[in-house]
C-alpha cells in the first residue's frame, strides 16, 4: 500500500469533488470533512489494491 | 408489582406471570414506567415516553385474559424501540434534530406492529446516534445516554438507548438496528444480550434506513430465551422490503434445550484475535473453554472486509441524506455532520468495488462454513470508554475511539450473518460481550450456544440496582 495522499492532497480532493458533487462544505467543517475523507480514502485504497477475479458481481441483486 | 419483583424476571418471566394470572399487565407496566420515572433520566436511554399508550394496550392485554383469550406469547412484556423504528401517532426521529419537522408516522413498523400482536406493552422510543452514524450513543441533539453500569462512560451505539434501557432494568426487551455492530456494540458495553440476526432474516419497513446494504433489525433483551422470542414473533416474510427473505418461518425459542451436540465451534483468529485489550480476549477464551472450543480458525481479509462496510456504508448513509446534507448541514450532529459530508465524496468506482469485494468474501466465509457450525469472537476492542473520550489506546496504539469500538462487528454484518453478544460474567468489571457467530440463516445454533453458556453461568445480563 502506498503512504497515501497528504493533508493537502486530501484537501484538493474534498474541495473538488464537493464542487462536482454539488455539496457546499462550509469553512468550519473543512478540516473534518478532510479527516474523515482520509479515513475513506485509506479504506477505498485497501479495497482497490484486492485483486478480484473477473466474474465476481457486485453483492447486490435486483430482481425485476 | 414492586420495583424488585419487576427487576428480577426476564421478559418472558414477566409474560408468564401475567398470562397465568399471577400479576396484570396493567401492573408490569405500571413497574416498568416506574422504574423509567426513577431511573430513566440518569441514563438518559429514552427520548419519548408513551405512557397512556401503554397503559391502554396493557388494558387490552388484561382484558383479553379476563375473558379467556390467548392475550399472546410475550403478553404484556414491556418493550421500548430504537427511534428509528416508526411508532404511529409520534415522529420518528432517528437521533437528529431534523426530522423533527417531519409528520408523526402513520402506522407501527412491521417489528414493533409483531411485538405488539404478541401481547407485548410499547412503552417508549430511544436515543441513538443520529441516524444511527456511531457507536457512542453521544447525541449532541438529546444527550450522549450513559452507561447504566458507569455513568461516566459511554452506552456504545447506535442503539445506545436499547442498551441502556435493558441494563438498567428500565425494560426488559428492546429493539435495536445493526448495520456495523449497533446492535452488539452498546450490548457489549452495557452487558445485556443483543442479537443480530442474518441480513434479511426480520423486516426493516417502517425504519430509517442508514446504509441498506447492512441494515438489520435485532433485538436487545434480559436473556437469550428474551432474544429468541422476539426473534420468533417477528420474522416472516414482507413483500415491502425488498431483502426480507422469504424462507420459511424458522422459531428458535423452542430448540434453545437442546444443548451444542453437533456443533463444531472455533475461535477466530488473526484480525478478531488482534488490536484490543487483553481483557476482551480473555472473555473469548473464557467462553471458548467453557464449551470445549480449542480449534482456531481465520476469516481471510476480515480487515478489508472492514475497510469495504465503511466505503459502502459512508456512500450510502451520505446518499440517504444528500438533499438535507447540502441544504442545511448545521442542522446534522457535529459528530455525524462532517462523517456525512465525507461520504458523499466517495467515487463510485470505490463503492462497486467494495460490493464486489463483498461476494467474493462471502464465498470464502461459505467455505470456512463448511468446516465449523458457530464461530467466536470478542465483540468489542475493549470495555465502555469515558464520555467524550476521542481516543483509546487498544494493544498499545493509541487510535480513535468512535470507529474502532466496531473493528469485531463490522467484518461479520458486512455479509449479514447472525450473532449473539453475549454478556461474559466478570463480578467487579465493566461488562463485555463475546460475539456467537452462525452461517446464514443458523439463529438456532447461535441462540443455543448463548442459551448452554447461560445455564452455566459464564454468560449473563448485568442489570444495575
Amino acid at each position: 500500500m502506498s503512504d497515501g495522499p497528504t493533508p493537502e492532497e486530501l484537501g484538493a480532493y474534498v474541495d473538488e469533488a464537493a464542487k462536482r458533487v454539488g455539496v457546499p462544505i462550509a469553512p468550519e467543517h473543512r478540516p473534518g470533512v478532510i479527516q474523515f475523507t482520509g479515513v475513506l480514502i485509506a479504506s477505498a485504497v485497501l479495497v482497490m489494491e484486492f485483486p478480484l477475479p473477473d466474474d465476481v458481481e457486485p453483492a447486490p441483486v435486483f430482481r425485476p | 408489582m414492586d420495583a424488585a419483583d419487576y427487576l428480577a424476571a426476564d421478559g418472558l418471566g414477566l409474560a408468564t406471570a401475567v398470562r397465568a394470572g399471577r400479576v396484570s399487565a396493567r401492573a408490569v407496566t405500571e413497574a416498568a414506567l416506574g422504574r423509567i420515572s426513577a431511573r430513566g433520566p440518569a441514563v438518559n436511554a429514552f427520548t419519548t415516553v408513551l405512557a397512556e399508550r401503554a397503559r391502554a394496550d396493557a388494558d387490552r392485554v388484561d382484558r383479553a385474559i379476563a375473558s379467556g383469550r390467548d392475550a399472546g406469547s410475550l403478553a404484556g412484556l414491556p418493550f421500548a424501540v430504537k427511534d428509528l423504528f416508526d411508532v404511529a401517532g409520534i415522529t420518528t426521529l432517528a437521533g437528529s434534530k431534523i426530522n423533527r419537522e417531519r409528520p408523526p408516522a402513520a402506522r407501527d413498523a412491521v417489528a414493533v406492529a409483531a411485538l405488539r400482536r404478541a401481547g407485548a406493552v410499547l412503552v417508549g422510543a430511544l436515543n441513538m446516534d443520529e441516524y444511527a452514524y456511531g457507536f457512542t450513543t453521544e447525541n449532541s441533539h438529546y444527550g450522549p445516554v450513559r452507561n447504566p453500569h458507569d455513568a461516566t462512560r459511554v452506552a456504545g451505539g447506535s442503539s445506545g438507548g436499547s442498551a441502556a434501557a435493558v441494563g438498567a432494568g428500565l425494560v426488559p426487551l428492546t429493539l435495536g438496528s445493526d448495520t456495523n455492530g449497533s446492535v452488539r456494540v452498546p450490548a457489549s458495553l452495557c452487558g445485556v444480550f443483543g442479537l443480530k440476526p442474518t441480513y434479511g432474516r426480520v423486516s426493516r419497513t417502517g425504519t430509517t434506513l442508514f446504509a441498506g446494504s447492512f441494515d438489520h433489525v435485532g433485538a436487545l433483551g434480559r436473556s437469550v430465551r428474551d432474544v429468541s422470542a422476539a426473534l420468533d414473533v417477528m420474522q416472516g416474510p414482507d413483500p415491502q422490503d425488498p431483502v426480507c427473505t422469504t424462507r420459511p418461518l424458522e422459531p428458535c425459542l423452542s430448540l434453545l434445550g437442546e444443548g451444542i451436540d453437533g456443533l463444531r465451534i472455533a475461535v477466530l483468529d488473526g484480525h478478531f484475535a488482534r488490536g484490543g485489550e487483553p481483557e476482551v480476549f480473555a472473555a473469548v477464551a473464557r467462553v471458548a473453554a467453557a464449551l470445549g472450543a480449542s480449534r482456531r480458525v481465520t476469516i481471510p481479509e476480515a480487515h478489508r472486509a472492514r475497510a469495504a462496510a465503511m466505503v459502502i456504508t459512508a456512500s450510502e448513509g451520505a446518499n440517504a441524506h444528500l438533499a438535507d446534507l447540502k441544504r442545511r448541514p448545521h442542522d446534522f450532529d457535529p459528530l455525524t455532520r462532517d462523517r456525512f459530508l465525507a461520504g458523499a465524496l466517495v467515487p463510485a468506482a470505490a463503492y462497486v468495488q467494495a460490493q464486489r469485494f463483498r461476494a467474493w468474501y462471502r464465498a470464502r466465509v461459505a467455505e470456512l462454513f463448511g468446516e465449523v457450525d458457530v464461530l467466536l469472537a470478542p465483540t468489542t476492542p475493549c470495555p465502555a470508554p469515558r464520555i467524550g473520550q476521542d481516543r483509546i489506546v487498544l494493544d498499545g496504539v493509541e487510535v480513535l475511539t468512535r470507529p474502532n469500538l466496531g473493528v469485531y462487528t463490522q467484518p461479520l454484518s458486512f455479509i449479514g450473518l447472525p450473532v449473539l453478544s453475549a454478556p461474559v460474567t466478570r463480578p467487579g468489571a465493566l461488562p463485555l460481550g463475546v460475539q456467537i457467530v452462525g452461517a446464514p440463516y443458523r439463529e438456532a445454533h447461535v441462540l443455543r450456544v448463548g442459551a448452554l453458556l447461560e445455564a452455566k453461568g459464564v454468560v449473563a445480563a448485568v442489570v444495575s440496582a
